[in-house]
């Protein structure tokens, strides 16, 4: 099968990459743009690690095409940090022990990052909500769901 | 999960370029992809090309005119729950639409593929290998049904959260081909037959939903029993569409889904107009239920379990909506 050009706007920049009609976003993210923040966990929709934003909205990036997001304005973990700077989600994941093994922080984060540009300072049933696609085999959730409340709070 | 199989891809911005493209043979229809992607990584289905409706504007609105919606199959889920008028008119579509799986994949999926998801089975929804080693089943390249292999036909379950709300208000849809459009009550679309559950012929699709004006004071609401709180599929699922006036049921619409191989309207239900909501109307609902449902063991919960939830939830639910 032939490959097509993909234009695939990604954390602010435009990339032109060579791929198949049926690459799956997060295979785009992670081999051709060597995005491997983005993880691969059950690779069926169910999990949510894969979680990026498209558009600000969280998608799952293994049920996604990436031909099917040509044009969009793609976000990826890799995308929130400035200049060395962790993004006030992800400091707050760092001191509230928000992580543990580290492979569902990308799409936690993510999926909470969606939720607090739509909700600045949402109450716990709105965090639990935002985060009901994820899964975590670590944490038990509480230290989740303190992180992104206390992102929330640091916000103004 | 498998890698995708290879197929070629387009992204039509028109209705009658989509329509087009899906009047050749082996092209299959695709908007979220929440539901086929899965699907096609299991090897169950093996389109030559895939036609994404994503990218069709007309699609994608939602209008309302006097209570009257009309509602582009490409609207997403995510909007279905917090659209404004949606919630003034049906807030049972909203409260269906924010109840299907999680936030990610309400953001890709579409009215149009809720409503023609596919049915669900322990024996379907599984690898190539796992379906290999079991002789696969009636549904896809099998001839035997596990569920019932004394049955003629398959009995995987419809698990849509939509359709149920959208039958119980009366909802028509809009389909298009190559050669046109037309309308059919929503009721239509669907045939008892896990294997074969929608009635759409090869290359149609669903393009927009109508649900009529409510009566004034009608209240709605849709509630779905699962494992979890969150994701899963409805082991049972309903909705109710509610008019009390002086104390006695002006009107009342019951959808199912969960239950069966097609989400349906319960019917009878007019026989309870003009009663009043009480112990005895809510148990002859219950026995009403209990006859039209058929749950079979298409899941790893008892049958029995998703027979009796479905009359429990539709009780629960009157009570709360005729209490106001």
């Amino acid at each position: 099968m032939p490959k097509r050009l993909l234009t695939l706007a990604v954390n602010g920049r435009r990339h032109e990459i060579a791929a198949d009609g049926h690459a799956l976003l997060v295979d785009v993210l992670r081999d051709a743009l060597g995005l491997t923040g983005t993880k691969q966990g059950c690779d069926g929709g169910e999990c949510g690690a894969c979680t990026v934003l498209v558009d600000g909205a969280p998608r799952l990036a293994c049920l996604t095409l990436a031909a099917s997001v040509e044009g969009r304005a793609i976000e990826t973990i890799e995308g929130l940090a400035r200049s060395g700077r962790m993004s006030a989600l992800q400091q707050a994941f760092h001191e509230r022990l928000g992580t543990q093994c580290g492979f569902c922080t990308p799409g936690m984060i993510m999926a909470a990052e969606a939720l607090l540009r739509r909700t600045p300072h949402p109450d716990e049933a709105e965090i639990r909500e935002a985060l009901a696609g994820n899964l975590c085999r670590c944490t038990g959730y509480v230290k989740i769901i303190e992180s992104v409340r206390a992102a929330a709070e640091a916000r103004p | 999960m498998g890698a995708l199989p290879e197929f070629a891809f387009a992204r039509p911005a028109t209705l009658a370029e989509a329509c087009a493209l899906l009047a050749v043979e082996g092209a299959r229809a695709v908007a979220g992809g929440t539901d086929l992607v899965p699907n096609l990584r299991r090897g169950i289905e093996r389109p030559a090309q895939l036609v994404d409706l994503g990218g069709i504007a007309a699609l994608d609105r939602i209008e309302e005119r006097d209570g009257a919606l009309a509602l582009g199959a490409g609207v997403t889920l995510a909007r279905l729950a917090d659209d404004a008028r949606i919630a003034r008119v049906l807030p049972a579509l909203a409260e269906a639409a924010r109840s299907v799986a999680g936030p990610a994949h309400r953001s890709a999926a579409t009215l149009g593929g809720n409503l023609c998801q596919d049915t669900r089975c322990v024996f379907y929804n599984q690898s190539e290998w796992w379906r290999r080693a079991n002789g696969w089943c009636l549904k896809r390249d099998g001839d035997t049904c596990h569920v019932a292999p004394q049955g003629r036909r398959c009995h995987a379950a419809y698990s849509g959260d939509l359709a149920p709300v959208l039958l119980a208000a009366g909802a028509e849809a809009e389909t298009a081909t190559a050669a046109g459009t037309r309308r059919v009550p929503l009721a239509d679309l669907y045939r008892e037959d896990g294997a074969a559950h929608l009635t759409l012929a090869p290359g149609e699709i669903v393009a927009r939903v109508f649900v009529p004006a409510p009566t004034p004071g009608r209240r709605s609401g849709y509630r779905k029993a699962r494992a979890r709180g969150a994701v899963d599929f409805p082991l049972a699922g309903v909705a109710v569409v509610l008019v009390v006036r002086d104390g006695a049921i002006a009107e009342l619409g019951v959808g199912l889904t969960g239950t069966n191989s097609r989400p349906f309207r319960l019917a009878g239900t007019e026989g309870f107009v003009g009663q009043p909501v009480d112990d005895a109307l809510l148990a002859s609902l219950a026995k009403l239920i209990q006859k039209q449902v058929s749950p079979m063991r298409s899941t790893v919960t008892q049958s029995y379990y998703r027979r009796q939830v479905a009359s429990v939830l539709a009780q629960r639910l009157v009570r709360e909506l005729a209490a106001g």
